[in-house]
């Protein structure tokens, strides 16, 4: 078992944490292919896993952590799988993925 | 640490490919490492069944899910591919520097509390197993109806699509 409540493996999980959380938000916010977009979520979605679980060691209640990221998951491919069937219907009503031709049509 | 730093440092390389990638594909794939990574982060934090569940549905079916989604859809023609191309680089550099910016910003101002470990429970009531079943019962009444909604959503949808 790895020691994980020393502060600098906290601060460089914690690093780590904020950067896949901009990455994922950056991919979000900015790209025009709806696709890419669920990629974003994905990643965002993970920054939260990767909490859960870090902190559910810390705080030694591994098992409260582990329900939960097991129910976020749920949600998640729920969540993808919708949205990925939204996305398909979207383009075969109008060919295109780009969100800004999307928003132009409409 | 050391092993976690490494793993991290790899995520993080995966995760910039993930999002600066051009084509969708290897986007996906980079995602797929991405949550190869989050898998062994799991399993270093001492939950691995969490990790596995990751590993399954996250790296497999969700990868899955994208590519029969990308297969679905025709690539962009190749005059508009070279425009998007320049036009992608202008707009995603800023994505390593705020990542940089973003981890800097925590080292510096972030102050983390003393953690301490919260007092300890009987074994039996730290299981995955009681806590799914006992404690939060309503989460498992949730997901149970949330995966019959995923299913009864995509035959919705790609019924329509069929009969389009």
């Amino acid at each position: 078992m790895i020691p994980l409540a020393t502060p600098t493996t906290l601060w460089v999980m914690t690093a780590f944490i904020a950067a896949l959380t901009v990455a994922g938000l950056y991919c979000l916010l900015v790209s025009r292919n709806l696709i890419r977009v669920l990629i974003g979520v994905e990643l965002l979605i993970k920054a939260v896993n990767v909490l859960l679980a870090l902190f559910g060691s810390i705080t030694g209640r591994t098992a409260l952590a582990q329900t939960l990221i097991i129910t976020l998951i749920v949600i998640e491919v729920f969540f993808i799988t919708i949205a990925c069937g939204v996305v398909l219907s979207l383009y075969r009503h109008t060919q295109t993925l780009d969100t800004k031709s999307l928003t132009d049509r409409s | 640490m050391t092993l976690i730093l490494i793993v991290s440092v790899l995520m993080l390389i995966a995760v910039l490919w993930t999002v600066m990638a051009r084509s969708l594909i290897r986007s996906m794939l980079g995602l797929a490492l991405v949550s190869v990574g989050v898998t062994m982060l799991m399993f270093l934090f001492a939950a691995p069944l969490a990790g596995v569940f990751e590993l399954s549905v996250c790296a497999g079916l969700i990868t899955v899910i994208f590519a029969a989604t990308v297969s679905l859809t025709k690539p962009m023609p190749a005059a508009d591919r070279a425009k998007y191309s320049k036009e992608r680089l202008k707009r995603y550099w800023p994505v390593p520097v705020l990542m940089l910016l973003a981890g800097a910003a925590c080292f510096l101002f972030l102050k983390i509390p003393d953690f301490a470990a919260l007092p300890a429970v009987a074994n039996a009531e730290n299981s995955v197993r009681h806590i799914l079943w006992h404690g939060r019962t309503l989460d498992l009444a949730g997901q149970v109806l949330l995966i019959l909604l995923g299913a009864f959503g995509v035959i919705t949808l790609f019924k329509e699509i069929k009969n389009q």
